[in-house]
């Protein structure tokens, strides 16, 4: 009997453990197709990043470190020495600013927003959320596009201020780092919105009331004990509103109408009238670098955060 | 909990005035273009009465036709092929004891959404063209499906494994207990619970393979122009008001399937 019993528990703990194996293979599929696809390609811009350009695009197979050279110092066409040339720093250093611009200006927005939306009733939220939402995945050509109809000369903020007397001429906001700015503001807002709310939505509002029985002011409530108590929200963010602005493509491209480049519109140039690929590798993994710095400081962090409980 | 007699200490001054600006801000400019594509005029800015003949003109365009046809062979392919990836990694990672690989094969599947866009774009690319250098190799049109499903498969995923996590196992365990095998009883109990998440998972997969521009664009050869290509096509030419129409038709698709997903997510929180 007990022999039978134990015997029994042996098959089943040996089934249990085949099924989880098996249950743990359901997720090839997905790595196999990210891993051949989405991996595999990372590394082989690393190695393009150390070939030779070919004349037309594409590479040579042959090691050579130019594109991480091009990107500070231009080969001087009289006497082949190295000159330092900034224009690409220049560009980083832009569009660094750009996305940080960005970010603050999404949060002082947002934060209050997702917070508003977080004190309502559940049936009131809801709506809101879904409100939120749909610009999260509206089409960004189409949203940028939107914005740069409003923003033309012939557009309607100048047709509305010609009309009513204010102005005589278009102001020209259109392909002006104002209107690559107004661009990433709008198209990155919902992504600092969204998991805000996610944050504050957990908040336990008890120490809200608890802080106002101890007599803490309106404003004290927020620094002391909303605003820290929601500081993970704030940091995933943050880092969801910075990573996509500071590579952002479309925006620069149809609102700075190519003038005024950002990192990802300097990239793609390299792959396309630049023709230098392996320069646009070496464009493409220095801002990988800053992305992972930015993510490091992220996980560093929040998991700090875990700690403190 | 939310105690209306509490209500006004939860309250910021300002927050409820900050927080509409913002929707309008999201909105108006979104709402105007789609008030424009009712524009009969030929002039983009100037108005002239309301009429759906930038409709018909986009509508019957041809290469607006083929366009529509390549970014629905694309969206539903990728759709398909990362939906199911999606919803067998989701098992896969949530039905199991804790193993060694979980954090990196977790980092692998939501990669796609930590990369920046246009990095994706020019791996790919890369990827692509020395894959037809070395081995003679071009999909064609599986380019950009293989393309889209990569960075499809994390949005996918993300709804179902909520889904999986939130549901309740008790069910299961009592169809184990009357006796239904591990299949079974996944078919039975499991997956019927977690339909919703796989759909609201699809819709989003749907959306963001529809949408795509950036990856697209890099990765896409002659031929392959999908819809957000056609309209960057158009904004390069003297811009009529069927670039409205197009992109209201491209936002309200988006819309759709937004809504239906939130709409099958919000159901299991009831």
């Amino acid at each position: 009997m007990t022999m039978a019993l134990s015997q029994a528990a042996l098959f089943e703990a040996k089934a249990e453990k085949a099924s989880a194996r098996r249950n743990r293979l359901l997720s090839l599929p997905a790595l196999i197709v990210i891993g051949i696809f989405g991996v595999l390609p990372l590394l082989i811009i690393l190695v393009y990043s150390f070939l030779q350009a070919a004349p037309y695009g594409g590479v040579q197979w042959k090691f050579s470190t130019d594109a991480y050279l091009n990107f500070l110092f231009q080969q001087d066409i009289f006497d082949d020495t190295l000159q330092f040339t900034p224009d690409f720093l220049i560009i980083y250093l832009r569009s660094f600013l750009f996305a940080v611009v960005t970010t603050v200006i999404c949060l002082l927005l947002g934060f209050p927003t997702a917070y508003f939306m977080a004190t309502r009733t559940p049936a009131q939220r809801n709506w809101w959320v879904l409100l939120i939402t749909i610009p999260f995945w509206s089409n960004l050509l189409v949203r940028t596009l939107a914005i740069m109809f409003i923003i033309r000369d012939e557009g309607l903020i100048n047709n509305l201020l010609i009309g009513l007397g204010v102005i005589d001429k278009p102001i020209t906001m259109l392909y002006t780092n104002f209107a690559i700015q107004l661009g990433l503001l709008y198209s990155f807002l919902p992504f600092m919105i969204l998991p805000l709310y996610a944050s504050l939505e957990k908040l336990d509002f008890r120490l809200v009331e608890a802080a106002n029985d101890l007599y803490a002011t309106r404003r004290q409530v927020l620094w002391r004990v909303i605003i820290p108590l929601s500081l993970p929200g704030i940091i995933a963010g943050c880092l969801l509103v910075f990573i996509p602005a500071l590579g952002a493509y479309v925006t620069p491209l149809i609102l700075g109408g190519g003038i005024h480049l950002m990192i990802g519109d300097l990239i793609a140039q390299q792959f396309g009238s630049g023709r230098n690929w392996p320069l646009g590798c070496a464009q493409a993994l220095i801002l990988m670098a800053a992305v992972l710095v930015a993510l490091y400081f992220y996980v560093r962090t929040t998991s700090g955060k875990i700690q403190h409980g | 909990m939310a105690d209306p007699r509490n209500v006004d200490i939860k309250d910021q001054p300002g927050f409820r005035t900050i927080a509409i600006i913002c929707v309008a801000v999201l909105y108006v400019p979104i709402l105007i273009l789609m008030i424009f594509s009712f524009n009969t005029g030929s002039l983009v800015t100037h108005w002239e009465g309301v009429g759906l003949n930038w409709y018909g003109t986009a509508l019957l365009n041809e290469e607006f036709h083929n366009a529509a046809e390549n970014t629905l062979i694309i969206s539903v392919s990728a759709t398909i092929v990362s939906t199911i990836c999606a919803t067998l990694a989701a098992i896969g990672m949530t039905r199991v004891k804790p193993w060694r690989g979980l954090p990196a094969a977790f980092m692998v599947i939501n990669l796609p959404l930590m990369v920046p866009e246009i990095i994706t774009a020019v791996a790919t690319l890369s990827f692509f063209a020395l894959i037809a250098g070395a081995f003679g190799l071009n999909f064609g049109i599986g380019n950009l499906i293989l393309a889209h499903t990569v960075f499809c498969i994390p949005f996918a995923y993300m709804p179902i494994r909520a889904r999986l996590e939130d549901m309740d196992l008790t069910l299961e365990y009592a169809a184990a207990d009357l006796y239904a095998t591990p299949w079974h009883a996944f078919r039975r109990i499991t997956l019927p619970l977690l339909v919703p998440g796989i759909m609201s998972g699809a819709a989003l997969a749907f959306i963001v393979s529809f949408d795509d521009f950036t990856i697209t664009q890099l990765v896409a050869g002659p031929g392959q122009t999908t819809l957000p290509l056609y309209i960057w096509n158009q904004i390069r030419r003297p811009m009529t008001p069927e670039i409205n129409a197009i992109s209201t038709i491209l936002l309200l698709v988006s819309i759709l399937f937004v809504s239906v997903s939130f709409l099958i997510a919000r159901r299991r929180a009831k």
